[in-house]
């Protein structure tokens, strides 16, 4: 028996068994739940690397629970997929990775984060089930499978959101992110049931390799793309958004983004691996990049105005999101056409792709260092804040390193993915670089607003008491801020190792099809 | 014709429960409307699967009849319907601490977080 083949089963293992053992666990003390949910979370990273590595030694991973072995995907005699199908390609397992960093800097910053907090056992139980639902979102193989990690992040996210539960403002963003995400999961569960109908499967590549363009798959089309576009934060859809990231203990915002990255993950993985070459006409591509710059340009506006610290790091939030659907929208509208995929299209989605891992990384870190600011002053609003660099040197220095990779600045990473996206939307149109321009200037401007009024000016009397926050958030932070300077330091290694196999799985549609149904298209 | 009255009553409470949420003000009756629409997605799933004259999809115990109905959306809605039932419960208990912190269910009335 190897090892290797059941690490995807063993990734939802980890945290799902983490979930329950926890209300036992944070009976025996303060210590071993710490112990429980950084060490778990830990596991869950190196599991995820390991999976990682063998998805890109051995190509498509896929695991069938249930089944006599690993991967009989089709037993004898059927012509469809019958069990429930874990598959994890090189995308996945890219996001995967992504997701269990977030995971594991967010539950290092909880530990001390919410030590004066009571009902940390529900805590860390909703912490591993929301870890758990967004990477079954990641690796799963089946629509239906989908609709339930959906569910199982949801409500843990809904539950975190509403943790402080003596604030008002809590509950009320709860309760918005509630009435949306089940009216969209309602909706994506009937774009499931009209697939299953029509082509007797639930297996994202076995109705990928039946499907024919026609007006149920449409509806089913734009049912999942609106569910999901809302899940992950674009535009029309990304109300809820802000409220959320801004309510929820840190820790929490943290693995938040990496829960919207999953959503988009399925909105990917639909429009690349189920419909592809089938996607008839340029309309959904268009939809998606029009999306993308909506959400970047509203988002940014919205964030600019802000004074309150992590609802303008959520507003940045949508206006991020654009980016990815700015450059994977461009990838999906050359999908058909060789010349233009070769010539910006496969760039585009670099570029997408590797937003993807910075957005993650960056946005982890400034929810964390905004978390701290709150933690050692007890302050949301910027404008009572004031100074705090002397205090606080370790977070507005890794604060400073978020800040300018948002902002684009040379020579961070976000700098690099920002440009491949920029270089290669202006071969489809000059005005789509022209908005992310802009839109990059605005979020710099807007970053420059925070650290100045932050950390930045006199020190103001209130403050003398502020001491640097302990070591485990900053650790925390620690973790992330490697991260972005990783992918700062070696962006070719990062781009042709982590970056470059994720886009050429995600165009390769016959590849994922072919993993579950036997290279029979 | 006759066949698909049930996705035309499936459309209808989806509709209902839909407009129903956009209209009313009262958070109990959304938390109602919602309800609604995941009873419509079930019965979508259910109607789904049904064979006429088909029998419970038991194997062994369908007897001399060959057609059963469809399993697989029976499990599917099972799922959904444990799903549905911990977010209307998550939803009343938001709906509860709502009401204590701003004494009213006016969704109007409960709008600190704006701009």
């Amino acid at each position: 028996m190897n090892w290797n083949d059941h690490l995807p089963a063993l990734l939802l293992m980890i945290p799902l068994f983490g979930a329950f053992a926890a209300p036992l666990v944070c009976l025996l003390g303060k210590t071993m739940r710490n112990v429980l949910l950084v060490g778990l979370s830990f596991v869950t990273l190196l599991v995820a690397l390991l999976l990682w590595k063998s998805v890109l030694a051995g190509g498509i991973a896929v695991y069938v629970m249930g089944g006599e072995s690993f991967n009989l995907t089709l037993p004898s005699g059927m012509a469809l997929p019958i069990r429930i199908i874990m598959e994890v390609d090189a995308f996945s397992a890219f996001m995967v990775v992504c997701g269990s960093i977030a995971s594991f800097a967010g539950a290092l910053f909880s530990t001390n984060y919410m030590e004066k907090f009571t009902g940390l056992g529900r805590f860390v139980s909703l912490y591993f089930l929301l870890t758990l639902g967004m990477l079954g979102m990641m690796i799963t193989g089946d629509f239906f499978n989908f609709f339930i990690f959906i569910e199982i992040a949801s409500i843990a996210s809904f539950g975190l959101v509403a943790f402080w539960r003596d604030r008002p403002e809590a509950i009320e963003a709860s309760l918005k992110y509630t009435l949306v995400s089940q009216v969209g999961s309602m909706i994506f569960l009937i774009a499931a049931g009209a697939l299953y109908g029509k082509y007797n499967a639930l297996n994202i590549a076995a109705i990928g390799s039946l499907l024919q363009f026609g007006v149920m798959e449409k509806i089913a089309l734009v049912f999942i793309i609106g569910t999901l576009a809302m899940k992950c934060g674009s535009f029309p859809m990304h109300m809820w958004l802000p409220d959320a990231y801004a309510e929820a203990p840190s820790g929490v915002s943290c693995l938040l983004v990496a829960v919207s990255q999953a959503s988009l993950y399925g909105l990917m993985r639909v429009c690349f691996s189920l419909y592809g070459v089938n996607l008839g006409g340029s309309f959904i591509p268009w939809m998606i990049i029009s999306m993308g710059l909506a959400s970047m340009f509203f988002g940014v506006t919205m964030a600019v105005v802000q004074h309150e610290i992590k609802r303008l790091i959520g507003y940045h939030s949508v206006s991020q999101v654009g980016y990815m659907l700015l450059g994977l929208g461009v990838g999906l509208l050359v999908l058909t056409d060789a010349h233009g995929m070769a010539e910006y299209g496969f760039t585009a989605m670099k570029g997408g792709i590797f937003h993807i891992f910075n957005y993650t990384m960056y946005k982890g870190l400034l929810f964390l260092a905004a978390g701290a600011i709150y933690y050692a002053t007890g302050k949301r609003d910027l404008n009572e804040m004031g100074g705090l660099a002397r205090r606080m040197p370790f977070t507005t220095a890794m604060f400073v390193i978020a800040a300018a990779a948002i902002s684009g600045l040379p020579p961070f990473n976000g700098f690099v993915s920002k440009l491949l996206i920029y270089e290669s939307v202006f071969a489809v149109h000059p005005a789509l670089t022209v908005v992310a321009l802009l839109t990059s200037v605005l979020t710099l401007a807007s970053f420059v607003k925070v650290f100045q009024t932050a950390f930045l000016g006199p020190e103001k009397s209130v403050f003398t008491g502020v001491r640097e926050v302990p070591s485990g958030m900053l650790f925390g932070m620690g973790v992330l801020t490697l991260a972005v300077l990783g992918a700062t330091l070696f962006p070719s290694w990062t781009l042709s190792n982590l970056v470059e196999p994720a886009a050429k799985a995600l165009v390769d549609q016959a590849g994922y099809i072919g993993a579950v149904m036997g290279g029979g298209l | 014709m006759i066949g698909n009255a049930p996705f035309f009553v499936v459309g209808l409470l989806f509709l209902g429960g839909l407009t129903a949420i956009f209209i009313e003000k009262n958070l109990i009756k959304i938390a109602i409307a919602i309800g609604i629409i995941s009873s419509a997605v079930n019965l979508f799933l259910v109607a789904l699967g049904y064979r006429a004259g088909g029998t419970a999809p038991i194997h062994f115990l369908a007897g001399e009849r060959t057609v059963m109905v469809l399993p697989t959306p029976q499990a599917m809605t099972l799922t959904a319907i444990v799903i549905s039932l911990a977010t209307t419960a998550f939803l009343l208990s938001l709906i509860m601490l709502v009401y204590r912190h701003y004494g009213t269910l006016d969704v109007d009335e409960i709008r600190r977080l704006r701009g």
